[in-house]
């Protein structure tokens, strides 16, 4: 019986995933947001069919029926949090609302499966982000000051920064993180949200050489604090975010090439003076000639990511365990190999579909500060995702970054969740300024009208009356 | 008024160009996002190939645990013959303990191989295979209630037990190798290499083998010794000569008086014999040495140098077991004295026995190799096939027309040359033969034969190297005569 189970869902699983993943595309056919209700529901259906195949399987597999038990705490959660969200923002966008918990589902499956301790403690640092993310949307909308504080999310950010690289505790040789009260945080993923709103704030009024220099300058510093703290994967996110928001700010293309050839000088610099930088690199080109050394986490990804094949070997059945630090930095590979390849793709789709949103919802602010964020915030989500997935896949040199709302890892959960949610209130506002747009275009035609009618009856001619009982329709 | 007009006139301007402004950002941002998108697409892309063409061979690297996993789960397939002779399987002790059973014991020791201390042959090249279980799920869901592995696939090969049988025993106690193929479809029929082991008893004596240093009797001799081609290689010399010589080469006449010299460099016929006035075929089934050194005289030896290339030596070789590469060095900056040398397969010359088989499965094909296997299909416990191989082509060698040359001259050398113990048989044999030597003392000579039967429709190709035992008309010709007698039942 068990066998059944295990064999027949891993084809229920794939078939969900995919459909959703492919629900998640099709909402892009319509503008109204109205009208993508359906498939919005269509969605929800899905989430909850697989969160729910999946736990059935952990049961089966475990024997152990109080795993359920957890699941229904998490649908809970999970439908709360969906639900309040709709509730205290009609205006939100439900595809963001609806990957941020089909994200979190994931992770909490796979968790569930690699250690249940670590899942429980996930969901409850989960379930608490949520009630901060529900209320941040709202900050967002009415305060409007957070436009004019630049030198504040700055000197935050970088002090934030500096205390890890001076009190941090080491974590295999990067300094990553320090201790409040028992409590232990990752200054890291917070400043990117911070540095966002400093990039955005400092150039969406003007963006001459002297305000990009002065941010490149602030950029600088975070970048080498990073880079001092052997915290290479945020160093990265941090630079690209910063000269793609320049590029949007200014228009201007050859901050790019400037970026690019800056870049690379850095990383020449960074590879010809860091040993583990070196490391790194060997370790990419071929993991093989240092299979039990540094090249040891990447082959053990590797091996767990082609054992899986299309639909996986089923949750419990493969060895996940084998790469050190599945749950934080390689829950991808686990994912790949317990619940297939078909799986795998449809989680990265799914990433990708919440970004084009982000990016959509860029495009369509007026407002310069506001488009600027709504476009860092999305660059920072994907390029920690490519630089993730990436990584474990030998696709591009490891550097260590958490998969936003899957990984395990407190301050990327809640950092991943006031990330979705500044967008969601960017959204609102976005939404706002359209129906403001439609209420002066409104105006406007009502203005021109009425100047017409006015024009007609001074010309006084009879003839016309026909055009006449048009507008009085209206 | 007319100041009035001009300021809307500027503010609308105004407007409008922040507009345009706008609708840049929109597309810039729109290029970002197309991007990262292709970015991505591309990353899934790259994922989903690895995955798929790296499977086989990550699960059979030893850091993978998955290969441990599978095995506690399944118990490893069988390896059978065509016929369906089971040539490995796993088994229970009296312990209840899972052993590894080779019935045929020494027989297949190198072609099958072990799968402890590493391995070896087909249990190195179909592991995957065997450790997997695709048993049907009814039977798994059964086995489970009792508490049982579930059977691992069972591979099926290409070899022949009789072949087998009788080369091996052909080659008796001589150290040496034998391949039998199927030259239209790359099939490996028999695959034998001496001094063999018993694979059983691997662990026992491996510490012995590991520790002296100059026993090679792991060593697949058919694929990993290298041994001068001797006169085996006039074969290659000859389709240079014909190539660079295509409408003359028939008319080519050389006086044999035993040996040629140029310069301080001598070569002599085998044991001294002299043949007089010989053509280009006679040349070639009496294997004149001295006519053959004088025909690689003549050669362009940059063109020499690429048909070597392009028949595999200097080169590696699409083979699914471990070889070693042959390597024959012709360009123009050899010499003479080693280009008279390499003309008869002496010198620098050196080519493994598989290599040697699939030119002459080539010539025997009308010019096209196909890639040799021994890996027929793979089947779960209940008899469905889950893959099976099919025949394909690895490359075109030669022309039909240059095959067909070959075939003739080695159908003169059984009918009227040094392999003439194969002539007046129910059957013709077509092939050449070598006494490659080797050392310092003059006379030591490997003997070679590689060819194939029946000559006109070419159905087996043998090639046979016994290690210091002599003329290769004297030693490799019989045994060569006793595997066609066995594969066409005479």
């Amino acid at each position: 019986m068990e066998l059944y189970v295990s064999e027949f869902s891993k084809y229920v699983i794939a078939l969900l995933i995919a459909l959703y993943t492919f629900e998640s595309f099709m909402v892009f056919r319509f503008k109204d947001e109205k009208r993508r209700g359906a498939g919005y529901t269509r969605q929800s259906i899905l989430m909850f069919a697989l969160h729910f195949s999946c736990f059935i399987v952990i049961c089966f597999e475990t024997g152990d029926i109080m795993y359920l038990f957890f699941y229904a705490f998490q649908q809970i959660a999970l439908y709360a949090a969906a639900m309040l969200y709709r509730l205290l923002y009609p205006a939100s966008n439900r595809l963001l609302v609806n990957n941020m918990c089909m994200l979190l589902s994931i992770g909490f499956i796979i968790l569930t499966r690699l250690s249940y301790n670590m899942a429980v403690k996930q969901f409850i640092i989960a379930a608490g982000s949520l009630v901060v993310a529900l209320i941040i949307p709202f900050f967002v909308h009415k305060f409007k000051f957070l436009k004019n504080l630049q030198w504040i999310y700055a000197l935050v950010g970088i002090a934030a920064l500096s205390v890890v690289l001076i009190l941090g505790q080491t974590t295999y040789g990067s300094k990553l993180s320090y201790s409040i009260a028992g409590i232990t945080f990752q200054p890291s993923e917070f400043v990117k949200i911070l540095f966002v709103f400093f990039v955005a704030s400092a150039l969406y009024r003007s963006n001459g050489f002297f305000e990009v220099f002065t941010t490149a300058v602030v950029a600088g510093v975070h970048v080498i604090v990073l880079v001092c703290s052997r915290d290479l994967g945020s160093a990265l996110i941090f630079f690209i975010v910063y000269v793609l928001m320049v590029y949007i700010a200014t228009g201007k293309f050859r901050y790019i090439i400037l970026g690019i050839l800056g870049g690379s000088g850095a990383a020449y610099v960074a590879f010809s003076v860091f040993r583990h930088v070196q490391v790194r690199v060997q370790a990419w080109k071929d993991p093989w000639s240092v299979i039990d050394s540094a090249g040891y986490q990447i082959t053990q990804s590797l091996f767990a990511i082609s054992s899986g094949g299309w639909f996986g070997l089923g949750l419990y059945k493969g060895t996940p365990d084998s790469i050190p630090f599945v749950e934080a930095d390689f829950v991808f590979s686990a994912i790949a190999e317990e619940l297939g390849i078909i799986f795998a793709v449809c989680l990265i789709l799914i990433c990708l579909s919440s970004f084009i949103m982000m990016m959509n919802i860029s495009v369509h602010l007026t407002d310069k500060f506001y488009q600027l964020t709504a476009f860092g915030l999305g660059i920072t989500y994907i390029f920690q995702i490519f630089l993730t997935i990436g990584g474990g896949t030998k696709f591009i040199p490891l550097t260590g970054v958490t998969l936003p709302l899957v990984s395990y890892g407190g301050s990327s959960i809640l950092t991943t969740l006031i990330l979705f949610s500044v967008t969601e209130g960017l959204y609102i506002i976005q939404e706002d300024e359209e129906l403001l747009k439609r209420q002066k275009k409104k105006e406007r035609l009502r203005k021109k009208k009425k100047a017409l009618k006015k024009r007609m009856l001074e010309e006084q001619e009879p003839d016309e009356e026909g055009e006449e009982s048009d507008f009085e329709e209206e | 008024m007319k100041k009035e007009k001009n300021l809307i006139l500027k503010k609308n301007k105004q407007v409008s160009e922040k507009e345009i402004k706008r609708k840049n950002t929109g597309r810039q941002i729109m290029a970002v996002t197309v991007f990262f998108t292709c970015l991505f697409l591309g990353m899934a892309g790259y994922i989903t190939h690895y995955s798929v063409t790296h499977k086989q061979e990550l699960i059979n690297n030893s850091y993978n645990g998955r290969q441990q996993m599978l095995l506690a789960q399944n118990k490893r397939g069988s390896i059978l013959a065509s016929g369906g002779e089971i040539l490995a399987q796993t088994i229970l002790d009296e312990s209840g303990k899972e052993v590894r059973d080779y019935p045929y014991e020494n027989l297949f020791s190198h072609v099958v191989g072990y799968s402890i201390n590493g391995r070896l042959g087909v249990e190195a090249q179909a592991n995957y295979y065997l450790i997997n279980s695709n048993a049907p799920l009814s039977e798994k869901a059964s086995l489970d209630i009792n508490n049982e592995k579930y059977p691992g696939d069972d591979v099926y090969t290409t070899l022949d037990v009789d072949l087998q049988q009788v080369a091996s025993t052909a080659l008796g106690v001589y150290k040496g190798a034998i391949i039998v193929t199927e030259p239209s479809t790359g099939k490996i029929l028999a695959m034998v290499s001496k001094p063999d082991f018993n694979p059983e008893e691997i662990e026992v004596i491996w510490d012995e083998l590991i520790e002296d240093d100059e026993s090679s009797i792991l060593l697949n001799r058919v694929t990993q010794g290298l041994y001068p081609p001797g006169s085996t290689f006039k074969i290659i010399t000859a389709l240079e000569y014909m190539r660079q010589n295509p409408d003359s080469y028939s008319n080519y006449s050389y006086q044999c008086n035993g040996s040629i010299t140029r310069g301080e460099d001598r070569i002599q016929c085998y044991h001294g014999s002299v043949h007089n006035s010989v053509g280009f075929t006679k040349s070639f089934a009496k294997s004149c040495n001295t006519s053959f050194a004088n025909i690689g005289l003549s050669l362009d030896r940059d063109a020499f140098g690429n048909t070597l290339n392009k028949l595999l030596f200097n080169r590696e070789l699409m083979l699914s077991m471990p070889y070693t590469q042959s390597s024959v060095p012709v360009s123009s900056d050899t010499t003479d004295s080693d280009m008279m040398q390499i003309s008869i397969g002496q010198g620098a010359a050196s080519i493994t026995p598989m290599h040697l088989n699939m030119i002459t499965c080539s010539i025997a094909n009308e010019g096209m190799l196909m890639k040799p296997y021994v890996v027929d299909r793979v089947e779960n416990s209940a008899g469905s096939v889950i893959k099976s191989f099919s025949p394909t082509t690895y490359k075109e060698l030669m022309t039909p027309e240059e095959a067909s040359a070959l075939s003739s001259l080695m159908t003169e050398v059984v009918t009227k040359g040094t392999a003439s113990r194969l002539n007046g048989l129910s059957y013709t044999a077509a092939g050449k033969t070598g006494s490659a030597e080797y050392g310092t003392v003059k006379g030591d000579s490997h003997a070679w034969f590689t060819g194939f039967a029946p000559a006109e429709d070419p159905q087996v190709c043998v090639t046979i190297i016994i290690e210091g035992a002599g003329a290769g008309g004297d030693y490799a010709v019989p045994i060569a005569k006793r595997i066609f007698d066995a594969y066409f039942g005479v």
